[in-house]
């Protein structure tokens, strides 16, 4: 088991490596995104602190789900897909090991920015923590229901509208959540029932996910 | 291998399963369904419209409930079954359940959208606004999300196995992230605002009105039965058009 898990985690990991600015380019739209808010809205600071969780947590939401196309895409077509879906080794866990490398290359990268990207928006410096918390828990879940996405579509004409079709509406809860610890702790209520909600989320996710994604990796590559 | 059986009064079920043998049995459905939807939903209009008493707090605005409710309920409850079909359908690997579930969604859209139409309508003079970010119209509008994203999907993939099977999991996870996005969304709504809308607490019903509501409830299911049969009859004659029951009964003129 373990060794497998190693093996493509350090493959996929060592992949995206090599093709650093695809890295870049993601985590680059994510900031664009975000500072497009204020030139839109308009940089009235108690305005700007009021939307800061939720531009930011959309903007993380589009940006993992723009990553997700390339996720089994080019193994589809170089069939390395196939060599995974012959190999003794359970799919699941494949699976599991290639949305954790997925999730270090993508998300990971949102988790460490979002702080900065925070301070333009003046957030409370005490809601900066909230927030690195709230996307640590929350990014996971998005890469694990955006997979099973990316395999449902893989290979399909106007993959990337269709996948956002799908996938943006499973992202509502975590979305929700993920803002809600911030306006409530911003409130003086306390993130602790969020982030066990997202945790719980978390958990439900890691647990089910994979079993849909293997599913549906086997029906798009039959 | 033995066909599988399931035998209730001297008929086996599971014969039904098989595209050829369901094709006459939904046609002979169909007029049934859709004469007890047309009856019921005359009947429930005529009851709602000019029968049920004046609403003392809402005047005659509330009588959309009529059209509302049992649009509401069929939306959610549409869901589910294209859930089960789908579900069936990947453990049984049975074509039909899987033509089953996609003769399904567009009633469902159907249902979702003019709940949330009507919803809106509704709301105009009540609440004194088209759109509410109220829970249940959240997670209806997201709900019309899933169903444009099931439709999507199965689109987009030519090859009917494979888009059978794809939109059969993706029906799976909406279900199960289904409860899930209520709650959330409910959450989020006592959160931002106070519950300055709810239905939960409206004055008890008349009797009549009731009696409205039910009957525009049977006239509901009576037509998405007969619609997704319908819907159901196209998809098996275009999939087995190749087939030979399909030829034969082509050349006897009976298509």
């Amino acid at each position: 088991m373990l060794p497998i898990l190693r093996t493509v985690i350090r493959r996929d990991l060592l992949l995206a490596w090599r093709r650093r600015s695809d890295v870049a380019t993601a985590v680059l739209f994510f900031v664009i995104v975000v500072s497009l808010f204020p030139l839109g809205i308009g940089a009235e600071p108690n305005l700007l602190r009021a939307i800061a969780p939720g531009v930011i947590w959309v903007a993380a939401l589009l940006a993992c789900m723009l990553s997700l196309t390339r996720m089994f895409a080019s193994d589809h077509a170089d069939g390395t897909l196939d060599q995974m879906l012959l190999s003794a080794a359970p799919l699941g866990m494949i699976v599991v090991a290639r949305v954790f490398a997925h999730w270090v290359v993508s998300g990971l990268p949102l988790v460490v920015l979002s702080p900065v990207l925070a301070l333009q928006f003046d957030l409370d410096q005490s809601l900066l923590g909230v927030l690195v918390l709230s996307l640590l828990l929350g990014t996971p879940i998005l890469s694990l229901v955006g997979a099973i996405g990316a395999a449902l579509t893989l290979g399909l004409r106007g993959g990337g509208f269709l996948l956002a079709l799908l996938v943006l509406p499973l992202y509502v809860p975590v979305l929700i959540i993920g803002a809600g610890a911030l306006d409530a702790a911003a409130a003086g209520l306390g993130p602790a029932a969020h982030f066990l909600v997202l945790a719980g989320l978390l958990v439900l996710a890691s647990a089910f996910t994979p079993w849909a994604i293997a599913a549906a990796l086997r029906i798009s590559a039959e | 291998m033995s066909q599988p059986t399931l035998v209730i009064g001297n008929v086996n079920w599971f014969r039904y399963a098989s595209p050829q043998a369901f094709y006459p049995l939904a046609g002979a459905m169909i007029p049934w369904f859709a004469w007890v939807a047309a009856a019921c939903a005359l009947a429930g209009l005529y009851v709602g419209f000019f029968v049920a008493p004046t609403d003392f707090q809402q005047g005659e605005s509330y009588r959309i409930i009529f059209i509302h409710v049992a649009a509401a309920w069929m939306s959610m409850f549409i869901y589910l079954v294209m859930a089960f079909w789908s579900g069936v359908g990947l453990v049984f690997n049975t074509r039909l359940s899987h033509m089953m579930a996609s003769a399904l969604a567009p009633t469902g859209a159907l249902f979702t959208f003019i709940a949330l139409w009507t919803g809106s309508l509704w709301g105009r003079p009540t609440w004194g606004t088209w759109w509410a970010w109220d829970a249940r119209l959240t997670s209806e509008l997201i709900l019309l999300f899933l169903y444009f994203g099931y439709l999507a999907l199965a689109a987009a993939i030519e090859e009917p196995r494979r888009a059978d099977r794809a939109c059969a999991v993706l029906a799976l996870v909406g279900a199960v992230n289904v409860p899930i996005i209520y709650f959330s969304v409910k959450w989020w709504n006592t959160l931002h605002q106070g519950a300055s809308v709810s239905l939960t607490s409206a004055p008890t019903m008349a009797a009549t009105m009731f009696t409205g509501m039910i009957l525009m409830a049977i006239a509901a299911w009576t037509y998405s039965i007969a619609a997704a049969l319908h819907r159901v009859r196209s998809i098996i004659l275009e999939r087995e058009r190749g087939a030979d029951w399909v030829t034969q009964l082509d050349r006897g003129g009976r298509l």
